[in-house]
C-alpha cells in the first residue's frame, strides 16, 4: 500500500564515483563523439582539399593560433565574460520584477505585455549603435544589449509561470487563512520556477551573442572587438578562436544555470529525493 | 486535541464526555487528548436559505434551504453536475450564490464564512515542495506561526493518526492514501469549526477508499466537527455520516433527507451488510434515479 520509493542501496566509494562517470559517458558521450567525428572530418578536408589558412583554418590551425595568442584571448574573454554575467543578473533580476508585477495587476499587463511582445520586433542588433553613441564604448552599452537579448523569454516565462497555477490551489489555500501574499510567496511563485528557470536557460544562451552584438557596434576590447580586429587582418584562424570561446562562455553559463537549477528545485526533477511534476 | 495553544494549565480535566459518540475505535486512547479550546471552540449553525445558483445561463443550483446544525456530519450526494460542489463552495465563502443567503453563526458574507470552514479537495493538492509535514502545517504558517513552530504543532497529529514516519517525505513518495491523509490533517490543521470534504477519496481504488473511510470515521470520532461531505458514493455517505440530503440531477434540488447515525462502533463490513444500511441505500438510489 505504501509506494515508499526506496533509496538505492549506497556501494563503496569507488563504486558511486564509477557510477558517476558512466553517468556523464550517457549523457555527454554521443555529443562529445559527434563533436570528435566532425573536427577529423574538417581536419581532413581541409588538407586533402588544401584550402588556405585566410579562408577557412583548420582546427589545428586554430589550435596554434589560440596558443600562440593565449594573452590577448584570455583578457579578451574576461572582459567578454564581465559583460556577459552582469549583463545576464541584470536581465534576471528585471525580468523576475517586471514578471511580477505584471503577474500582480491585471491592470498594468493589459497596458504593458502587448507593447512588450511587440517590442520584440525591434532588432537589438540596431539599437545597438544608438546606445553606443548615447553611453559611449565603456560596458554601458554592452550590459544593455545582453540584457534586452535575455529579458523577453525570462518575463513571458515568469508570467506564465505565476499564471499556470491551477485555481483549486488558490481556493485550497483560501480556506487554510491565506493572504495574498502567502499565496504568491507558498504557492504561485514556488510553482512558477521551473518555467522561469527554462526561461533564464533560454535567456543564456542568448547573453554571449548579445556580448558579441554589443561589442561589434563599438568598444576596444573583449571577444568581439579581437573578432573584427583579427578579420581586419584576415586573421581566420584568430577569428574561428574566438568564436569558440564565446560557445565556451555560452555552454558554461547554459550548464551552471542547470545545476543551480537543480539544487534549487529537486522537486521538479524526480531525481529520488523527490519527483513527479509540479501541480499536475 | 488540533488544540494548537500549548495544553493550557486551568482545566486539564479531560472531558471525555465532550466527544459525544465513543466513535474513533482506533483512537479512543487518544479522545482524552480534548483540550480546553477544543472545547471553547465556537460553534455555529450553518443556515441555508433560498440558495440559488447561476453559472451565466445556466442554474447550477435550484432554491436550496437547509440548516446544519453544530456537530452535525451531514452528505451530499448527487450525480455529476448537481451543483453539490457549488453549494459545498457557498457554504465555505468561496463564492456567493447568485440568489439567497448562507449564514453561519453571525456571519452572512463569503469572506465572513471563509473564516468558519475549511475544505479537503478531491484532488490532494499538496504542494510537491514541501514535505508531508510542512504540508500539513501550511494553515498555521498562513497565520504567521513561525514555520519551527508550525512543525512542532502538527507533528503529534502525525503521530496520532498513523503518519509519524512520513513526516519528512515529499509528497511524490507517499502513496494516494497517504496523500490524503496528510490532506486531510492540512485541513484539520486549519483548526476550523466546519469540515468540509469534496469528494474526498473520489481518486483513490476501491480497498484504499474503504481504508480511508474507515480511518476518517476514526479521526473525526476524535476530533468532532461539523462535517459537510459531498459525495457520489452512496455508501460513503451512510457510513461516514449522521445526515445524507440526495441532490436531483441539474439543477440540483433537494430530493429526500435520510437520517443515518449507524452506531459507530461496529465494523465497517458489518454496518456495510446490515439490513437497516441496505434499507437506506435503497432509498438513497430511488431518490437518485427520478
Amino acid at each position: 500500500m505504501l509506494n515508499v520509493e526506496t533509496p538505492a542501496v549506497q556501494g563503496p566509494r569507488f563504486g558511486v564515483g564509477r557510477n558517476r562517470a558512466s553517468n556523464l559517458v550517457r549523457n555527454y558521450g554521443p555529443a562529445a563523439v559527434l563533436v570528435l567525428i566532425a573536427i577529423a572530418v574538417w581536419e581532413a578536408s581541409i588538407r586533402i582539399l588544401d584550402v588556405p589558412s585566410y579562408l577557412w583554418p583548420a582546427p589545428s590551425v586554430i589550435v596554434q593560433s589560440m596558443a600562440e595568442d593565449t594573452d590577448v584571448l584570455r583578457s579578451a574573454t574576461w572582459v567578454t565574460l564581465k559583460e556577459v554575467l552582469i549583463g545576464f543578473a541584470i536581465a534576471i533580476a528585471a525580468g523576475l520584477l517586471v514578471g511580477i508585477v505584471l503577474h500582480v495587476s491585471r491592470t498594468i499587463r493589459r497596458a504593458v505585455y502587448p507593447i512588450l511582445i511587440a517590442s520584440q520586433s525591434i532588432p537589438t542588433v540596431v539599437l545597438a549603435p544608438v546606445l553606443v553613441l548615447l553611453m559611449g564604448f565603456g560596458i554601458g552599452p554592452k550590459l544593455v544589449v545582453i540584457a534586452l537579448f535575455t529579458f523577453f523569454p525570462i518575463v513571458v516565462n515568469t508570467v506564465d509561470g505565476l499564471g499556470s497555477v491551477d485555481r483549486d490551489y488558490i481556493r485550497m489555500m483560501l480556506t487554510l487563512d491565506a493572504s495574498r501574499w502567502s499565496i504568491f510567496r507558498r504557492v504561485e511563485f514556488p510553482a512558477a520556477l521551473p518555467l522561469v528557470f527554462s526561461g533564464i536557460r533560454i535567456g543564456a544562451t542568448y547573453a554571449a551573442i548579445g556580448a558579441v552584438f554589443g561589442e561589434w557596434a563599438g568598444s576596444d576590447a573583449g571577444l568581439g572587438y579581437e573578432m573584427l580586429q583579427a578579420q581586419g587582418r584576415l586573421d581566420t584562424p584568430q577569428v574561428f578562436s574566438a568564436v569558440i570561446l564565446v560557445t565556451l562562455i555560452a555552454v558554461c553559463l547554459f550548464a551552471f544555470v542547470s545545476f543551480v537549477e537543480r539544487l534549487a528545485i529537486p522537486w521538479a526533477h524526480g531525481d529520488g529525493t523527490a519527483g513527479g511534476k509540479a501541480m499536475e | 486535541m488540533v488544540s494548537l495553544t500549548p495544553a493550557g494549565a486551568q482545566s486539564r480535566v479531560p472531558r471525555i464526555s465532550y466527544i459525544r459518540t465513543p466513535e474513533g475505535r482506533h483512537l479512543d486512547s487518544h479522545a482524552a487528548v480534548a483540550t480546553d479550546k477544543e472545547n471553547e471552540r465556537v460553534t455555529s449553525d450553518i443556515v441555508i436559505g433560498g440558495v440559488r445558483h447561476r453559472f451565466g445561463d445556466v442554474l447550477a443550483l435550484e432554491a436550496t434551504d437547509l440548516t446544519i446544525p453544530a456537530h452535525e456530519r451531514l452528505a451530499i450526494v448527487g450525480p455529476s453536475g448537481c451543483g453539490k460542489s457549488t453549494l459545498l463552495f457557498a457554504i465555505a465563502g468561496l463564492l456567493e450564490p447568485t440568489e439567497g443567503t448562507i449564514q453561519i453563526g453571525a456571519d452572512r458574507t463569503a469572506r465572513g464564512r471563509l473564516r468558519h470552514c475549511a475544505l479537503m479537495p478531491q484532488k490532494d493538492l499538496l504542494l510537491p515542495w514541501r514535505s508531508a509535514l510542512d504540508n500539513a502545517a501550511l494553515a498555521l504558517e498562513n497565520r504567521g506561526v513561525s514555520k519551527q513552530e508550525a512543525r512542532s504543532r502538527a507533528q503529534p497529529l502525525f503521530e496520532r493518526f498513523g503518519l509519524g514516519e512520513f513526516e519528512s517525505h515529499s509528497p511524490a513518495q507517499l502513496s494516494g492514501g497517504m496523500r490524503q491523509r496528510v490532506a486531510f490533517l492540512r485541513t484539520l490543521m486549519a483548526d476550523k469549526e466546519i469540515l468540509l470534504l469534496d469528494e474526498p477519496f473520489a481518486a483513490l481504488d476501491s480497498i484504499t477508499r474503504a481504508q480511508m473511510q474507515e480511518w476518517l470515521l476514526g479521526a473525526l470520532g476524535s476530533v468532532p466537527r461539523t462535517v459537510v461531505l459531498v459525495t457520489h458514493d452512496v455508501d460513503e455517505a451512510l457510513l461516514l455520516t449522521h445526515k445524507i440530503i440526495v441532490l436531483s440531477a441539474r439543477p440540483g434540488r433537494i430530493m429526500v433527507t435520510l437520517d443515518t447515525n449507524f452506531p459507530t462502533n461496529l465494523p465497517r463490513r458489518e454496518i456495510v451488510t446490515s439490513p437497516e444500511f441496505a434499507n437506506l441505500k435503497q432509498q438513497a438510489l430511488e431518490a437518485l434515479e427520478c
